[in-house]
């Protein structure tokens, strides 16, 4: 059986077995978005915000929908993917099931906690109806078929004037105890005016079995408020990821979102933000670091509504062996949003013949008075500046990979909590086969 | 009474063969609408073309059958209907002026800024004058001179008369019959265009132009150009006119092939100017063309187009870089105003090695215009050392009109270097300030920051294109300030 009909026909047993309450707002959301993902079905290459990555090779493993957990799971398993040099809040799901053993979840001044209890409790109802799904594209099937089987994920909620301490880290891990699998965290993210918060997301395979997991997030920035939201992506490479992301700004508030996908088979991240207000500041930064058949496709949109807003983004990428790469940026600017800056730059490095890169900076415009570009370079590393190190006694894959992280290094420099600086830094390190610290 | 004479029934004959022969003319020159395989046999016949050539357009036809119109490009129109067009017609008798009172005082209006000469005027607006005997002999004499080199340059429908063989070669080798749905139906159906071969080594002594040739007449809604040039030689190729057409056809569908062999060099430059549509946007033709060239060895194509006409515009000309060294070019301005959509761009496609191009289009909308910038730039995995530059910039005037850019970057080869840069912007009001500080009035300081802005690419344009070229602009930007 195909995964579609798979999906689609397991759909009632879901909400059934699920204890789901079939007379709330969100029962008619998951129905309406079942129907509309029956209609759509998985997005082919004759989709254009498909036409380089492919689904075909996840989709025709047998996944299973609802993965047993594996109790055994302790804290020694998970220890290396967690950041543990500084004190944070964290949301640990184990094949799509929220661990409190492991977690470190609170309800002072702000709630960090978990999806499944904001469906359900009645005093998280307002917030509920006002922000679950409301920006998750419609036209996105599998943004649809995620909001069809959303049980769980996490629920952080920040109060306005409130500044959240400590970092707040998201971890999805998959055991693979009963074989291939398919999972759909959803996290939904509200931040009231004046406040702050940090968020780090990790989805991590812990077997050798194959794993889809179908993400999707939603964030809310109220006025002039901040959010830092990264995103590590180091799965093995049986591991594929399709993460859409939606934030939606209102005035002057800064949103920024960073993407470092080091590892996966196939790895497609959605990337839209949408402006309530005037005044708005938008980054998006990505860095990616592939090799063997890899393949990452990051797809970016920024719609500019509101005049006086300002969007940077800068996407790097270095392939190796067979990897592919994908850029899609879309900027949109509306007549209204006179004055708006948009940049967008997307710079990558092929360092085999079979690396393939695919790039596709989009810009459209119907305001005049504006200042919109986007660059994008193909190239490689530098022969005579790798032949000067050389000489200098610095061995040639050292000399590479410093050249290389020199190449992605303003990327790197725009992470705002030193201890994850350190950790991507030795990813980097990790991934480019060398044994360096960087921080010189 | 008179006697019927042998004369008096010569003349009766006469008169009636003149009356039955009028009568079958226009029975077998003007087709019924609709399109079927037999129209198609029958516009293969009516050019008396030999069997492969109505075989390949039938196979045109049939995979035209199988295709859908295409709506991916970022353009709004309403679909013609392709049942409803007759394929085939004579070219219409336009009533002859007996001079230029009688000609629309718009259009003498826009050939006085364009600075068209009288008789050339005349000409364009189908006034009978004697001066065409001259044309006719300067005709003649290049043509005298072009025979000379060996160079066949002359409607395609004689040439596949005349020379088969290399029509036969090279015909749908570079836009295949099944390439898209507007080069199908052009191929299933085209009426005539222009053929040109330059021989080894021959550089042509001149810009060869449909302006200049004679049997011009009825290139039609479906046009086709081939230009072979042959190993060594070079040839410059002048496509349009900057006067006003005021074509009433609706759809244009024209495919272009270049065919530039091993270090053999073509340049291409197009002005098109087709009737817009008016201030409403109503009316108006819609240019869909395919153009595409095909680099041999050292081989060099360069596209240089001027874009101010037409309510739809879709056309990207572009270069297949097949072999080693060979060079790709596309320098573009498309100018949009009032209703006018532009969708243009180009493809390089990279496969052998060392191989360039450069991409470089200026798009300037105006009105409640868009244009958009639709490129590709594909690197094979075997095309080492292959060098892109491409730079789009668009230049926004009023806030009711839109610039898009959507430029595709495909690489799969480590040594590629690829740069693409764009920026949007508008003209700036302390530019505007400084020319009219210094005497210059608004509109001439719009036509003086748009031409700086245009300079990289009218600058590639032959001479003569480059100075009507730029009055063109600023006719075409006319009335978009306020």
């Amino acid at each position: 059986m195909e995964l579609k009909e798979k999906l689609v026909s397991s759909f009632l047993a879901f909400e059934n077995k699920g204890n789901l309450d079939l007379d709330s707002n969100v029962h008619s959301l998951r129905l309406k978005a079942i129907h509309n993902f029956e209609k759509e079905g998985f997005p082919t290459k004759k989709n254009e915000e498909w036409k380089y990555t492919s689904l075909k090779s996840i989709l025709k493993k047998d996944l299973g929908l609802f993965p047993s957990t594996d109790k055994s799971i302790g804290f020694k398993d998970i220890k290396e993917y967690l950041i543990n040099d500084i004190e944070s809040y964290t949301l640990i799901f184990i094949d799509g099931v929220f661990n409190s053993f492991l977690s470190d979840t609170t309800h002072d001044n702000c709630d960090v906690c978990v999806l499944s209890s904001a469906l359900t409790r009645p005093k998280y109802k307002m917030i509920v109806d006002n922000y679950f799904n409301t920006i998750a594209k419609e036209n996105n099937s599998l943004a649809e078929l995620n909001t069809a089987f959303t049980t769980e994920g996490a629920f952080i909620n920040v109060p306005k004037n409130t500044i959240v301490q400590k970092p707040i880290q998201i971890l999805n891990f998959s055991t693979g105890i009963e074989g291939e699998v398919m999972l759909q965290p959803r996290n939904l993210v509200v931040v009231g005016e004046n406040s702050h918060v940090q968020i780090i997301e990790r989805n991590q395979n812990l077997s050798k079995n194959t794993t889809l997991t179908n993400s999707v997030t939603e964030i809310f920035v109220h006025k002039r408020a901040i959010v830092d939201f990264y995103k590590i992506q180091d799965d093995t490479k049986d591991s594929s990821l399709i993460d859409s992301t939606f934030v939606s700004q209102k005035q002057q508030s800064v949103a920024s979102v960073h993407t470092y996908s080091f590892g996966g088979k196939i790895i497609r991240n959605n990337l839209e933000f949408y402006h309530e207000g005037e005044n708005i500041t938008s980054n998006l930064n990505g860095i990616s670091i592939l090799n063997d058949k890899q393949h990452v496709d990051n797809h970016t949109l920024v719609n500019h509504k509101y005049p006086n807003c300002e969007s940077h983004e800068l996407y790097k990428g270095i392939y190796d062996d067979k990897s592919t790469g994908v850029f899609n940026g879309k900027v949109i600017v509306q007549q209204e949003a006179q004055k708006t800056n948009a940049f967008q730059q997307n710079n990558n490095i092929l360092i085999s013949d079979g690396a393939t890169i695919n790039s596709k900076p989009q810009l459209e415009i119907f305001a005049d008075d504006v200042k919109c570009s986007h660059g994008c370079t193909i190239g490689q590393l530098d022969e005579s500046a790798l032949f000067y190190m050389q000489s200098r006694g610095i061995p040639k894959k050292e000399a590479k990979a410093l050249l290389l992280f020199a190449f992605g290094n303003d990327v790197v420099e725009k992470i705002k909590i030193p201890q994850l600086k350190s950790n991507i830094t030795k990813l980097i390190a990790k991934n480019l086969g060398v044994d360096l610290g960087f921080d010189l | 009474m008179n006697k019927f004479t042998e004369d008096d029934l010569k003349k009766e004959l006469e008169t009636k063969e003149y009356e039955y022969g009028f009568y079958t003319d226009i029975e077998a020159d003007k087709f019924p609408i609709g399109l079927n395989e037999e129209v198609v046999i029958a516009i293969s016949k009516k050019k008396n073309e030999p069997d492969w050539m109505t075989e390949w357009r039938l196979e045109a036809f049939r995979v035209w059958k199988e295709m859908e119109e295409p709506d991916w490009a970022n353009v709004n129109y309403e679909k013609p209907k392709f049942q409803d067009i007759s394929y085939y017609s004579a070219p219409i008798q336009k009533k002859q002026l007996d001079s230029l009172d009688q000609v629309d005082p718009e259009l003498l209006k826009t050939f006085e800024k364009l600075g068209i000469s009288i008789d050339e005027q005349k000409r364009l607006s189908n006034v009978a004058v004697d001066i065409v005997i001259d044309s006719v002999s300067v005709a003649t004499t290049f043509k005298k001179t072009l025979n000379e080199k060996g160079i066949l340059f002359m409607p395609i429908s004689d040439a596949i008369q005349e020379h088969p063989e290399l029509v036969k070669k090279y015909l749908g080798t570079i836009v295949p019959t099944s390439d898209n749905f507007y080069a199908a139906l052009n191929s299933a159906v085209f009426s005539d265009g222009s053929f040109c071969y330059i021989p080894k080594g021959v550089t042509c002594p001149m810009e060869l132009s449909t302006y200049f040739r004679i049997n011009e007449g009825g290139t039609g809604q479906f046009e086709r150009t081939l230009v072979i040039a042959d190993e060594g030689s070079f040839v410059s190729y002048l496509e349009g006119c900057t006067a006003p057409a005021r074509d009433e056809n609706q759809l244009h569908a024209a495919v272009v092939e270049l065919i530039a062999l091993d270090d053999a060099e073509i340049k291409y430059s197009t002005v098109q100017n087709w009737y817009p549509g008016d201030a409403e946007g109503k009316g108006g033709v819609y240019n869909f063309v395919t153009k595409r060239g095909l680099c041999e060895k050292n081989a060099k194509i360069s596209w240089t187009q001027v874009e101010t006409g037409s309510a739809v515009t879709w056309k990207y000309p572009s270069c297949v870089l097949k072999g080693d060294n060979s060079v790709g070019e596309f320098y573009s301005i498309a100018v949009t105003n009032n209703y006018q959509q532009a969708d243009t761009g180009t493809k390089m496609i990279h496969l052998g090695k060392n191989t360039k191009s450069t991409i470089i289009s200026k798009g300037i909308s105006a009105g409640h215009s868009q244009n958009s910038y639709r490129g590709l730039v594909h690197v094979g995995a075997r095309a080492k050392n292959a060098r892109n530059f491409s730079q789009c910039d668009s230049l926004l005037m009023g806030n009711l009109c839109g610039a898009h850019t959507f430029p595709y970057i495909e690489a799969k080869n480590k040594t590629a270097q690829i740069e693409h840069e764009a920026t949007t912007s508008k003209i700036g009001e302390d530019q505007l300030f400084y020319c009219n500080q210094r005497g210059i009035n608004t509109e001439k300081a719009i036509a003086l920051i748009v031409n700086g802005f245009g300079k990289e690419v009218l600058n590639k344009l032959p001479m003569e294109f480059a100075v009507e070229a730029q009055k063109l602009l600023e006719i075409s930007l006319e009335g978009s300030v306020g």
